[in-house]
């Protein structure tokens, strides 16, 4: 995983609420058993006109209607989104498509839990901001072209172009993972010690817990 | 100090503790062949194992056709993510039950079937209906596929302890209300993100009242509220439930699980973060009629106008979604027509919801130009409706019965809905999109899209006339 420490970088926004992961990334993209090449189905269905179901990425025609294809936010890095983003289904492919695309930062005033899990794994860094800070990003991003934000994770704070520096919170062991792109599987190796000593304490105290085939 | 039953799940499975983030002891590891294939390849390119092999289960139910297994999977892509969880399976020495198995089906319904969900268990797999094993008193919950492969090689899971809420269904539930149109009404309550941060325990006498499939339907819609595990206190109908099934502990086992598993219930002073209550003495059968869960109404009510809510936010999710499923502010819901029937998943595709559709269409047609398949939820499933006859009421009304898995909930195989068709569903998302490009889904109980499959468009199933 690549660490995150901050970022500079255009924001695109996407102004609706309950963005659900068969959204982000719908079905037909989840038969895929790698972790990579997903950006181009990012928002498949509606940033394509006609997107066929068969997951066909070739010879489709980008829907102007649709946000991610306004030339002003092509390059973005920082996602503007609403409510319960990436509420639904717990595929992580849904990071996957937004890190391939280039994404490595949402902000949103909420985000669903798994998702929020999901992309801390994977170098992305969900930011949330209170309702009326979105609102005002929203409408900077709307009335000036070229908006960018600079997040730094160790100072936790988005700053705006202005200057105006919004603060935000984010978990301390996941601060940490993040700015050192840490491999948390390797971590957790290391604690096997305690892991060995609460399965031995378990099988006697919860026995019935092996199962009985 | 007086604690939950979340509280006492969690705390009996923290193995160390550090700046608020717990190593998680998981005791259940389900696995599917969607979210499963990057985890195992991560696995092996690490050079890791799977820790705890025999408490891992492995089940393909996304990808599989619901027709004639015996010719395979015609997808090739499909075809090769079935073939890798087999090969995975296999090569780290994973119980599996392949797609030939009797007992295959969707892995939210076979593993409470084969007695490997317990009580006071935590439960995780990568899938987000998870939530469902909660009706077994257990803390089950959903997962990405990088922590699928942090489980599989460690056996835990680094994890902040939850918030945890009450919803108190309060009020006894009118005749033919079912815990699909609990389940819906408290979505609709607290709307699909409010129980973001949150496991829900599900309290009141309604809830007692419930069978484990009931339960099960409630808390498999947890994570529609955003919720990301939903429970219920053990008591003798869940032991009932798993007492002599295959995995289930036996014998001397059994009486110290069970002793164990009393002692799980809540304390009488406990206290949650939250608490809601939502009263059903009132409830009609319900319909959603937007994009989002939380966007439901009573097949007595009509299709809201948008411009009626004051939330902003709301008021344009409620625009969006009438645009994208095509309706007009202020239809009745009972006269919307429906031409799809979805019955299945893991929401409802348990053989007490069988029962309860075949009941509702017995006698009757499925209606003119109507489509409707049933999808058992598992292999035994499937064989139990066989064997009470019911699969011969549904062909004879004019309904497919298929082969158990997921089918048309996420259509990863070829159960799908065309452009613009209209399905009433027991699944659990109505999403853009989820059943099938521009496909528009409403939400229901068994019992309603039996009705709807017979009458062509949504109806009380407890007043349908004639038979």
């Amino acid at each position: 995983m690549d660490a995150f420490v901050t970022l500079d970088a255009l924001v695109a926004p996407l102004d609706r609420a309950n963005v659900d992961t068969d959204a982000i990334i719908p079905k037909q993209f989840l038969k895929t058993i790698r972790r990579t090449g997903l950006g181009v189905a990012l928002f498949y269905d509606w940033r394509y006109k006609d997107a066929p179901s068969d997951g066909r990425t070739e010879g489709l025609t980008a829907d102007p209607s649709f946000v991610l294809n306004d030339p002003r936010y092509a390059g973005a890095k920082i996602l503007l989104a609403r409510e319960n983003f990436g509420c639904g289904s717990s595929r992580e492919h849904a990071p996957w498509a937004l890190l391939d695309y280039g994404f490595r930062a949402i902000i949103a005033p909420s985000f669903a839990d798994i998702f929020y899990n999901n992309c801390f794994k994977n170098g992305i860094l969900p930011v949330v901001l209170l309702p009326d800070q979105i609102e005002r990003l929203f409408s900077e991003v709307a009335g000036t072209p070229g908006t960018r934000l600079l997040i730094d994770l160790s100072a936790q704070t988005v700053v705006l172009s202005s200057k105006e520096t919004f603060p935000f919170t984010v978990d301390p062991v996941r601060k940490t993972h993040l700015l050192e792109g840490l491999d948390e599987i390797g971590l957790a190796e290391k604690k096997a010690p305690l892991i060995d000593a609460y399965e031995k304490n378990r099988r006697e105290r919860a026995p019935w817990l092996t199962p009985a085939v | 100090m007086a604690r939950t039953i979340i509280d006492k799940i969690w705390d009996d499975h923290v193995v160390t503790e550090e700046k608020g983030t717990a190593l998680l002891y998981i005791d259940r590891h389900l696995v599917h062949e969607v979210t499963s294939p990057q985890a195992f390849e991560g696995l092996r390119m690490a050079g890791r194992k799977v820790r705890r092999p025999e408490l891992t289960f492995a089940v393909p139910d996304h990808n599989v056709p619901t027709t004639d297994r015996s010719l395979g999977i015609s997808d090739p892509v499909s075809a090769l993510q079935v073939d890798t969880l087999d090969r995975n399976a296999r090569e780290f020495g994973v119980t599996h039950f392949s797609m030939n198995d009797h007992r295959q089906g969707i892995v939210h319904v076979i593993a409470p079937e084969q007695g490997i969900t317990l009580p006071g268990q935590t439960i995780v797999c990568g899938d987000s209906h998870t939530a469902t094993h909660g009706a077994f008193g257990s803390l089950a919950f959903g997962i990405g596929t990088s922590e699928v492969e942090h489980v599989l090689a460690t056996q835990t899971l680094p994890q902040s302890r939850p918030r945890t809420m009450e919803v108190r269904i309060e009020g006894r539930a009118p005749q033919g209300i079912t815990p699909k149109d609990l389940i819906l009404a408290v979505i609709g309550q607290i709307g699909a993100a409010g129980g973001t941060g949150y496991v829900i325990e599900f309290t009141g006498e309604a809830v007692r009242a419930l069978s484990m499939e009931g339960r099960m339907t409630l808390c498999n819609m947890a994570i529609e509220a955003g919720a990301r595990a939903g429970l219920v206190a053990p008591d003798s109908i869940t032991f009932d439930y798993i007492k002599g099934r295959p995995y289930a502990p036996k014998g001397e086992l059994w009486e110290k699980a069970v002793d164990f598993w009393k002692s799980l219930p809540s304390d009488p002073q406990a206290t949650y973060d939250r608490t809601v209550t939502v009263d059903i003495s009132s409830l009609a059968p319900q319909v959603t009629w937007g994009t989002n869960p939380g966007q439901v109404a009573g097949i007595d009510g009509r299709v809201p106008d948008p411009e009626s809510f004051s939330d902003p936010v709301v008021r344009d999710s409620a625009r969006k979604a009438l645009a994208y499923m095509d309706l007009v502010p202020g239809t009745p819901i009972a006269e919307i027509p429906v031409t799809r029937i979805f019955i299945g998943s893991c929401t409802n595709g348990r053989i007490e919801d069988l029962r309860a559709a075949a009941k509702v269409v017995k006698g009757r047609k499925v209606a003119s130009g109507v489509s409707a398949m049933v999808v058992p939820g598992s292999g035994l499933v499937r064989a139990q409706a066989e064997e009470e006859g019911l699969h011969t009421v549904f062909i004879e009304a004019g309904l497919e019965w298929r082969e158990p898995g997921c089918s048309m909930c996420l259509g990863m195989n070829p159960d799908q809905l065309a452009p613009f068709e209209r399905c009433a569903s027991t699944s659990n998302r109505n999403f853009e999109g989820r059943q099938g490009k521009n496909g528009r889904t409403h939400l229901v109980s068994p019992e309603m899209a039996a009705a709807a499959a017979v009458t062509g468009h949504f109806a009380d199933h407890r007043t349908l006339s004639g038979s």
